[in-house]
């Protein structure tokens, strides 16, 4: 899965020690995975230009090489629903610390979910699949495995999970489709021992699942140093 | 490599022998295997001399025989040369017992040491260990032979990276009836390793199961062990030391910080199959099951009991442990009453539990883990005995064995351990039917067959 353009986004993200989100969304599509229609707005005009293109509602991060955690600095606004609402977000973000543009995503709806790697000393890439957002390490409903995995480890994680009749459809909540949750996974744990070398980790969190596709909504990639 | 030469030596030598000080690790060594053990064993120190009447040899090269098992227990410095000597003279391996390498921070030491063996591809278990101990063979622990409590000979190996806990499960073992093939301290493993061992013992015929004390691995080899063991065709039940996670240590991603050291671990081993236990008591109780029954089942339990308190106990764990206990159809449980007792016909209930109440006989108890035993539905029969009742003889143990031996499914029974139901509880351990001490431990001894999972 490996090219030329992922190892020369890697190798230029380095010096900071991670991939900025715009830069890590890049990776994943090219190496098949989907996300959402996206763009990196140095103004406030090219954000509305894009929302107006791709529709509201609208999600607006902050891009900036000094803040990995973007959620915890009050530098994620979902639900955007209109031009004013969206062009007050770019003045705001403008102002953080080393902004260099705001990250314009269409919104995708679906349940939640966290799909990471971690370099392991002892066991090299493991992959992790849990319930997602911000309070995943609250919960702390995950499973675990020693990448790469098949198909069935993925029916095998899901069964670990508390969260499972969430992922199967609850209280009149769609299911998510399995099958593509499980292709990405299996693909994802492929990916995470490509590129053992190279990282430390990777969060797709949250990667948003509904009854047709798995979109990731975030993507942070911590580098080896 | 292999180890057979290690684990049943016929000759042997200890170098480290002291004239001086004769409570000297070496000279305990000696001595244990002079006087109990049947290889040839001879004392070195460079010094030369005589101990016990032979001789002491001033090098392993000047013993007159070719030597299978080296034991050493001198300080660290002079080991690396006196393994010069070994490879020199075909001596099959060794067993470094001193420390001060690199734990104590001389790794200079370790590298000389690796770079005098590996060449020669001769195997060391250590440095820093205890070695050694094959029930009738060989035991180069520098316990005296008087403190040691020595399981019987049987087909369980354990593996430790703690000697201290490797003994202490040998005292367990011997006390829990539990019968050992091999226990091997690996102590700081500079050369032999888990994956090592575990493919020794895959062809090991006196092992059937075998059980890791494991404190962490080297770089890359958790995987190793863990894709070796996936092709593994016996049990393997492994404990970790260490599970907390260590320090603050700032962690970037979410996933780091949820995927810690031990989680990653215990996830791993059982997508592997192996199973893993939580603490010492799940240690032994895995060990003694899966000793007796190496093969794997779905978990459904069948309850035999003369109490109704005891099986509900033993169903509300069964409950949490994830195994089942299912419903008898009405048809199973009338044919089962008909062949009860005529005095407890009417007062048994027989749904499952079983409950056969506190008149049962021995009789009793054969017959209803019998029809448990015959059907499709039911896995595996627990037994809980209560060897007060006025009905319940001393050999209610032997007999529900003799019923395993027939029908092949297996059996673990529940017994209070106290010296007055010895008896009662030999009759099952002698016979191969594990026993357990409490309700809890019988039903992990049940766990353990539905978590094993040979792949």
């Amino acid at each position: 899965m490996l090219n030329k353009e992922i190892l020369g986004i890697i190798k230029d993200s380095n010096k900071t020690g991670w991939v900025l989100e715009p830069d890590a969304k890049k990776i994943f599509r090219i190496a098949g995975f989907e996300i959402p229609r996206n763009t990196l707005a140095s103004s406030a005009d090219d954000a509305v230009s894009f929302a107006n293109k791709t529709g509201y509602p609208v999600v607006a991060k902050v891009v900036s090489p000094k803040i990995l955690h973007k959620s915890d600095i009050g530098g994620v606004e979902v639900g955007i629903e209109d031009d004013n609402k969206l062009k007050d977000t770019f003045n705001r973000f403008s102002k953080m610390e080393g902004f260099v543009g705001l990250f314009v995503e269409e919104m995708v709806k679906g349940t939640e979910l966290i799909i990471g790697t971690k370099i392991d000393k002892q066991f090299g890439p493991v992959v992790l699949l849990g319930i997602g957002g911000i309070g995943v390490e609250i919960y702390n409903d995950t499973a675990i495995r020693m990448a790469p995995i098949k198909k069935k480890d993925v029916k095998l994680m899901i069964e670990e999970l508390k969260a499972k009749k969430i992922i199967e459809g609850f209280r009149g909540s769609k299911p998510v489709n399995i099958e593509k949750l499980s292709g990405i996974l299996v693909k994802f744990s492929e990916l995470a021992v490509e590129l053992e070398n190279k990282i430390e980790s990777i969060d797709l969190n949250p990667i948003k699942c509904n009854g047709s596709k798995c979109v990731i909504a975030d993507a942070r990639i911590i580098l080896k140093h | 490599m292999d180890f057979l030469n290690l684990f049943e030596p016929k000759t042997m030598a200890v170098v480290g022998v002291s004239l001086t000080n004769d409570r000297h690790p070496a000279n305990i060594i000696y001595k244990k295997n002079y006087f109990r053990y049947p290889m040839k064993v001879y004392a070195v120190n460079p010094k030369g001399g005589m101990y016990y009447k032979e001789k002491i040899y001033k090098s392993v090269k000047d013993i007159p025989e070719k030597i299978d098992l080296v034991v050493i227990a001198i300080r660290a410095e002079y080991v690396p040369s006196v393994l010069s000597e070994c490879i020199e003279c075909w001596v099959g391996g060794a067993a470094i017992i001193s420390g001060g390498f690199a734990e104590s921070g001389r790794g200079d030491l370790k590298k000389k040491l690796l770079e005098v063996v590996k060449k020669a591809d001769f195997p060391i278990i250590g440095p820093n260990c205890l070695g050694i101990y094959s029930p009738d063979s060989v035991d180069s622990f520098f316990l005296p032979s008087e403190r040691m409590v020595r399981p019987e000979s049987g087909n369980v190996a354990i593996v430790s990276q703690s000697g201290g806990i490797l003994v202490d499960q040998m005292v367990k073992f011997a006390g829990q009836g539990i019968g050992l093939s091999r226990a091997i301290s690996i102590g700081n493993k500079a050369v032999v390793n888990e994956l090592d061992l575990l493919t020794f013992f895959a062809r090991d015929d006196k092992t059937d199961v075998i059980a890791f004390y494991i404190e962490g691995f080297g770089p890359g080899e958790g995987r190793e062990f863990a894709q070796a063991a996936s092709r593994f065709p016996k049990p393997i039940i492994v404990m970790k030391g260490g599970q907390s996670t260590a320090g603050s240590r700032v962690v970037l991603s979410h996933t780091a910080s949820m995927a810690g050291d031990y989680t990653v671990f215990s996830s791993i081993m059982r997508q592997f199959g192996l199973v893993e236990a939580k603490n010492e008591y799940e240690m032994l109780s895995f060990c003694e099951s899966l000793s007796c029954y190496p093969n794997p089942i779905n978990g459904r339990v069948g309850i035999v009991t003369a109490s109704g308190g005891h099986g509900a106990i033993a169903v509300d764990i069964c409950d949490r442990s994830g195994l089942e206990v299912p419903l008898l159809q009405r048809k199973t449980q009338n044919r089962i009453r008909e062949k009860l007792s005529a005095s407890i016909q009417p007062i048994a209930s027989l749904g499952n539990p079983l409950d056969l109440t506190g008149s049962a006989r021995d009789d009793d108890f054969v017959i209803a883990a019998s029809e448990l035993s015959h059907l499709e539905e039911i896995d595996c029969v627990l037994v809980l005995l209560l060897p007060y009742l006025p009905e319940v003889t001393t050999d209610v143990g032997a007999r529900l064995s003799q019923l395993y031996q027939e029908v092949k499914k297996p059996i673990v029974a529940y017994v209070p351990h106290v010296e007055k139901y010895r008896m009662i509880i030999e009759g099952f351990q002698l016979n191969n039917v594990p026993v357990a001490r409490s309700i809890e431990g019988a039903i992990l001894m049940v766990e353990a067959m539905k978590r094993y999972k040979p792949c």
